[in-house]
């Protein structure tokens, strides 16, 4: 069973530490992730949705061991443990895992030209042989839409879609299993968000990728995910396949989440749930149940104790206390 | 003359050239646009429709750039009624902020002019024509009778000034004559928590940075509603917050906007906030009006190709397509545009007439227009033909149609629900 999974996480916490003083002593933490659990299938896209600020970007790159430690919790990539590898392991293993980055504008090397880019990785880890180089890179290249004439070219010359293309074939000129994708279409215009996507979607089933796909837009989530997560100040609250969170959401912040979404129909204008307020520092989050402050359903219960996953349907899990019985 | 290349190469020579031109009519525009004291009755008029509040007559802006003539606006035609909202979509680019800043003079000068058609604003018992206003005159159009909403809180806020002297300053410069110190922050204080804020006496004190993008974004608004202003210029005032700080925002606009009974015009490449939010939508393409109409008009019969590839490529929550369909090819250079439909190399819905010049706007009923050839009387048959739709087209016109029966069929039952 465990084999099918790609990736597991367990109660994965990632805390900064905030510095004050003369002598910079640690005075807070910014509990950034505090407590996400979810597995991943092999060639499954899992979506990470939630307001800005509530740690879904650092889950990401805490899942790549982009920082040098995380606070707690494991993160299983086919059953090893990430954090646990020495550098020339993790060095592989950097093959195996792959990021595209939210800013086409800022990701890319204005030095480099594209092919150099794209090939860079691949060179250095030895993927191919000297001989095969220069076709494997046109292949990628040809793979994302990008056409071989443009390695020599540098990336100011290329428009925002065609930037984000040329992250997508470094993410992916490396074979690997599993990319995250932090908001890769969220920089760009809605037409071109529609190529990126289905690319997104093409190059998984040709290469039986997985992805955990991060964004705030929720309507672009539920297009190319299997499985979806909601997050709130640094917990997962909800987590399941699309099919039950989108069309059975059962945490109150997803619900109003949900209803927030503005729909291009004219006719269902004002039925939606606002909430008050925004969303708490995470430097000093609210006891008991993070989202108290803001829902609507908030016992006295909720204040005090903090709420456990549970699985309220087969392969649906919410954190609230509304499920206890 | 060295040969034009497609990618935009300029000889030497050529860059010249181009440079002395745009000397000689930039400063033409100057010249006119520096002479002092002119006289109301040269940019005095009428309005077409006294129910208008702003009138945007066949409005040309270009910019005169060292690598040739960009028309960012080329001939936009709508106006925004009293007390409506009218909402303008388009990719980046598309000429729909450049409209707006012509509304406020606010165009990048002396390379960006306008360089004719009409911008008729409605003051009850007058109206002027934007374009040919003086300078000193404009400062107290600016923020007092036209206001505008710009897209990112964070940097339209001066980090170096407390919020309440950002707000005092709007009143005192165009509402403060007589009025004491105590009673222009009493005037910000009101603005504050008109807008929701709830801590504003606080908030008068605080930094730019001790806010939220959320209430930020209200400072903003607070601000340029403290005049109590005809027209409001929302350039895309929720790209940069999030869904249900989006919601609030919007909820917080459409209530306002009744309050002071002004006018919305809301610019966003979002369709949903417009279909939310506008009673007017105006779609615009490569500088051009391609599509008006009401609302409903525009969503439900969408007649332009590219309105059509727009609504088409925006995935939906609800509205499951198996791959959103994508508009083939990009926009065309904006320095050198086509002489025919700058659409036509991207349209999958091509007839034969495409082949000539720009088409004119058609009307299919009062309210909605469109500038498209399919809708010619011999073709009008086939335009309302799903058949020939590309079939992503046509997939999502089928999808908007059960998503619209099914919210109409949920409105009565979900509002219970939602509640809960």
């Amino acid at each position: 069973m465990a084999d099918d999974y790609i990736l597991q996480v367990k109660d994965l916490k990632k805390y900064f530490p905030i510095k004050g003083g003369m002598l910079s002593r640690v005075v807070g933490q910014v509990k950034a992730v505090d407590g996400v659990t979810f597995n991943l299938k092999r060639g499954q896209t899992m979506g990470l949705v939630g307001e800005s600020g509530c740690g879904k970007t650092t889950t990401g790159r805490v899942i790549l061991r982009l920082y040098k430690e995380k606070t707690g919790g494991d993160v299983l990539f086919e059953g090893k443990e990430v954090y646990d590898l020495n550098a020339k392991q993790m060095r592989d293993m950097r093959t195996q895992m792959q990021i595209i980055f939210q800013d086409p504008f800022s990701s890319l090397s204005p030095r480099l030209p594209v092919g150099e880019i794209i090939g860079e990785a691949v060179r250095e880890h030895g993927l191919v042989t000297k001989a095969e180089y220069d076709d494997y890179v046109d292949k990628v290249m040809d793979d994302c839409g990008l056409q071989s004439f443009q390695k020599e070219r540098y990336p100011h010359e290329f428009s925002g879609g065609q930037r984000q293309r040329i992250c997508i074939a470094r993410a992916l000129a490396l074979n690997p299993k599993f990319v995250v994708c932090d908001e890769p279409v969220s920089a760009l215009d809605v037409s071109i968000q529609a190529q990126i996507i289905n690319l997104l979607k093409e190059l998984q089933e040709k290469r039986g990728l997985t992805y955990l796909f991060i964004s705030h837009d929720l309507s672009v989530v539920e297009h190319i995910s299997d499985m979806v997560g909601v997050m709130y100040l640094g917990n997962l609250v909800e987590y399941g396949r699309k099919e039950d969170i989108f069309d059975h959401p059962a945490h109150p912040y997803t619900k109003a989440l949900f209803s927030a979404i503005p729909v291009p129909d004219p006719s269902s204008k004002m039925k939606r749930i606002v909430l008050e307020g925004s969303i708490p520092s995470p430097a000093n989050p609210p006891s008991g149940c993070k989202f108290h402050t803001r829902c609507k359903n908030c016992m006295k219960r909720c204040m005090e104790e903090a709420p456990v996953q549970k699985e309220i349907a087969p392969g649906h899990y919410v954190v609230c206390h509304l499920y206890d019985n | 003359m060295a040969k034009k290349r497609e990618d935009g190469y300029l000889s030497g020579r050529e860059a010249r050239r181009i440079q002395k031109e745009n000397r000689r009519i930039i400063n033409e525009f100057e010249k006119k646009r520096k002479r002092k004291n002119v006289p109301e009755s040269e940019y005095l008029t009428t309005m077409h429709d006294p129910n208008n509040a702003v009138e945007f007559d066949d409005l040309h802006t270009f910019f005169f750039t060292d690598s040739g003539t960009v028309h960012s606006v080329d001939g936009v035609t709508f106006s925004v009624p009293i007390g409506k909202t009218v909402g303008v979509v388009g990719e980046s680019g598309c000429g729909k902020s450049v409209t707006s800043l012509s509304l406020m003079q606010l165009v990048q000068r002396p390379q960006g002019q306008i360089v004719s058609g009409q911008i008729r604003l409605n003051l009850g018992d007058k109206a002027y024509e934007i374009s040919k206003v003086p300078q000193e005159k404009m400062q107290s159009i600016r923020g007092n009778v036209v206001s505008m909403i710009f897209q990112e809180p964070m940097t339209s806020l001066n980090p170096v000034f407390r919020i309440g002297d950002q707000v005092d300053e709007v009143i005192a410069l165009h509402d403060g004559e007589g009025k004491t110190k105590e009673e222009i922050k009493k005037r910000t204080i009101e603005a504050l928590e008109m807008v929701g804020i709830a801590n504003s006496e606080g908030v008068y004190r605080m930094f730019p940075h001790e806010l939220s993008g959320g209430m930020r974004q209200r400072v903003m608004i607070a601000m340029s509603l403290a005049c109590s202003p005809r027209v409001i210029i929302a350039d895309e005032p929720t790209t940069a917050l999030d869904v249900t700080i989006q919601a609030q925002i919007l909820d917080l606009l459409r209530n306002l906007k009744d309050r002071i009974n002004s006018s919305i015009m809301l610019i966003t490449h979002d369709l949903g906030v417009i279909a939310e939010m506008a009673d007017y939508v105006v779609v615009m393409y490569a500088g051009r009006v391609v599509e008006q109409g009401t609302a409903e008009d525009i969503f439900y019969h969408p007649a332009h190709p590219y309105t059509m590839g727009l609504m088409a490529s925006k995935p939906v929550v609800g509205k499951h397509v198996e791959q959103l369909y994508s508009i083939p090819g990009k926009v065309p250079n904006p320095v050198n545009m086509p002489d025919y439909c700058y659409f036509r190399d991207r349209c999958e819905m091509c007839v034969k007439e495409c082949e000539g010049a720009y088409p004119g706007m058609i009307s299919l009923s009062d309210t909605h227009k469109v500038s498209c050839y399919r809708f010619l009387d011999e073709h009008r048959a086939e335009a309302e033909d799903p058949d020939r739709m590309p079939e992503a087209v046509r997939e999502m016109m089928d999808a908007m149609k059960k998503l619209h029966a099914d919210n109409a069929a949920h409105a009565a039952g979900s509002d219970a629900e939602r509640e809960v």
